[in-house]
């Protein structure tokens, strides 16, 4: 962290992100977990509130969340781990599962599907050889088909990570896969 | 890329004047630009003045369903003792609507000042902007403005040194097109799952936290500084008597220009498509389009001609929604269109109320069969019923929201559909 996270906006941190540490054991134990758990419980008058952005957290770190990883959460906030999976499991940003260290989702809804967003989506998972809600064998992407994305005049929409790609069009598609490998 | 289009046609920039221009990012930017000085103003002014000038101004709510701003404010109670909360709604999650992420990336600034006079309004200690998850990128920007404003005392303890405090914090959503739903974003915001509640209790008086919340889209809170700044009379001189003011329009489907611009209220729909947009790509008539986000009701392309208030679309049929018309040029599946809207009804209907849940599920598979040429003529009643079941009976409107574009196409392009069907099954219908 380059700059100290104010209060205000600790819970709101991008938490899909290309680079992630390899946290072993307890995440919130950590000193940065530690420092987290306490700035976002200053920000609301309840703890339950804090347990989306401390979900935001782990993912954060780790890219996605285990049943250990809810259960430590859970802990934290005076929760059940069955309440916590209850809520990572009613949102579809909160990923169950390893993914791969790109994760594409490409918007299929009305005004891209009006400009052709299947089609992306087909092509993405064929130039990364994979099929939709799997991870290709080098674990470096995951593809998945999005809902609204809100960037409707700019169709097609997709976002790896935190990032946004828009007016993709099947022949667009290799240039950022072959953009995203070399990242990687 | 995703630059709001400034076209030659005659715009009105209020809300949009500064998108682009990165120095009103910045906090130094912003104070350069006349920043929070709306702010100091509505610190000097009382909760009750400021109530009574936003409803002077007509400025009804952005986010959809239009109810005027100044009324929902004057319903938080007054002396009460209790904690009031202010929630900006940034989930922005109407398929079609993409406004509000560009104020939030080119003015973040102008939406903090917009939450702290409104928290001024309604005796708020405590603002939060609820913004949709996937928002990252603009999420950043915001957590750099509200960080900067922080630190130079424009939020917080004693803001500008003029005795009024209120605090703001930004919070994330996960992904859930239901947290754009008033009580579902306040189950949210206090972690819970976002389904929306039971109205009773209104949210102004028992809202987040079991405290008066009043919930305010991103756009409707970053018009109202310019409206504590120039007065009501000034933001009347744009629109009609019933719906006032500017509107961010957010233009997608088949479209030369699609994309975001700013418009007095009350154009006519069809120059919007055809003068500011430039019409469609491929030259073809517009078959359809549906005219304020994918929750509202088709209007075919001999119905454009009506007037782009809340009144005239209304009267059209239809409804000016989030002002996100999505255009069909005549090539479009208008079977596959309804078909993918209303597959996201289905996935994202948070499944209390059966007739959302079971409804939108039975509306997939019968359009899906349909689309794949196996419809029979009887779907037409079932698809019907379930338009019938699915109004007016559960806790929000999401299962109402996939009825008026389904029950539009259904009426309007029955052709469509019939023509899908094999003849030996629509005469077995």
């Amino acid at each position: 962290m380059s700059r100290r996270i104010h209060p205000a906006v600790s819970g709101a941190q991008p938490f899909q992100r290309a680079e992630r540490s390899e946290i072993e054991g307890p995440i919130l134990a950590t000193d940065e977990g530690r420092e987290r758990l306490e700035m976002s419980l200053s920000r609301y008058p309840v703890k339950r509130a804090a347990l989306l952005p401390m979900l935001g957290f782990v993912q954060e770190k780790r890219g996605w969340i285990s049943a250990a990883d809810m259960a430590e959460v859970a802990a934290a906030l005076d929760l059940t781990p069955a309440y916590v999976h209850s809520i990572a499991s009613f949102y579809t940003m909160y990923n169950k599962h390893p993914v791969g260290r790109h994760l594409v989702q490409v918007c299929t809804n009305i005004s891209c599907h009006l400009n052709g967003g299947e089609e992306v989506l087909e092509r993405f998972l064929h130039e990364v050889g994979t099929r939709e809600g799997e991870t290709s064998k080098d674990g470096g992407f995951t593809v998945i088909e999005a809902e609204c994305l809100g960037a409707c005049g700019f169709a097609t929409a997709v976002q790896v990570n935190d990032e946004y790609f828009e007016s993709v069009t099947p022949e667009t598609v290799p240039d950022i896969v072959r953009d995203l490998r070399g990242r990687a | 890329m995703s630059f709001p289009h400034r076209h030659e046609l005659e715009t009105t920039t209020l809300l949009s004047r500064y998108q682009g221009e990165e120095e009103a990012r910045t906090l130094a930017g912003w104070l350069d630009l006349g920043g929070y000085g709306r702010l100091r103003t509505a610190i000097g002014m009382t909760p009750d003045d400021i109530i009574t000038l936003v409803k002077d101004s007509g400025l009804r709510g952005r986010g959809g369903a239009g109810f005027p701003t100044g009324l929902k404010w004057s319903f938080m109670p007054k002396d009460d003792g209790k904690p009031h909360y202010l929630c900006c709604n940034a989930d922005e999650s109407e398929p079609g609507a993409f406004k509000d992420r560009e104020v939030l990336r080119w003015t973040p600034h102008l939406l903090i000042e917009g939450c702290l006079i409104a928290a001024r309004a309604i005796g708020a200690g405590h603002a939060y902007i609820y913004v949709r998850g996937e928002f990252f990128p603009y999420t950043k920007i915001l957590n750099e403005a509200v960080t900067e404003a922080y630190e130079n005392g424009y939020i917080g303890e004693d803001i500008m040194g003029l005795g009024w405090s209120c605090e703001l914090t930004v919070h994330n959503g996960a992904g859930a097109y239901i947290a754009g739903e008033e009580t579902g974003l306040m189950n949210s915001l206090m972690g819970n799952r976002a389904e929306p509640w039971s109205k009773p209790p209104f949210p102004a008086q028992a809202g987040v936290f079991g405290m008066p919340t009043t919930v305010n889209n991103v756009e409707t809170l970053a018009t109202v500084p310019g409206i504590v700044e120039h007065g009501a009379d000034w933001y009347r001189q744009w629109g009609s008597e019933k719906s006032p003011g500017t509107k961010l329009w957010c233009c997608s489907g088949h479209l030369v220009r699609p994309g975001n611009y700013e418009l007095a209220l009350g154009l006519p729909l069809r120059e919007i498509i055809f003068d500011v947009c430039g019409g469609t790509p491929s030259g073809k008539p517009v078959k359809a389009v549906i005219p304020g986000g994918s929750s509202t009701a088709f209007l075919t392309g001999d119905e454009l001609d009506c007037v782009t208030t809340y009144e005239g679309m209304q009267e059209a049929g239809s409804s000016l929604g989030t002002a996100s018309p999505i255009v069909m040029d005549a090539d479009t599946d208008i079977v596959a269109a309804m078909r993918r809207i209303a597959q996201f009804y289905a996935h994202e209907s948070c499944g209390q109320c059966v007739q959302c849940r079971e409804g939108t599920q039975w509306i997939v598979r019968i359009l899906q069969r349909i689309e794949a040429g196996d419809g029979e003529l009887r779907d037409f009643d079932t698809l019907y019923e379930l338009c019938e079941q699915m109004t007016g009976r559960t806790i929000c409107v999401l299962a109402d929201s996939v009825v008026f574009p389904l029950r539009s196409s259904l009426d309007k392009f029955r052709s469509e559909y019939e023509a899908r069907m094999s003849p030996s099954l629509v005469a077995a219908g």
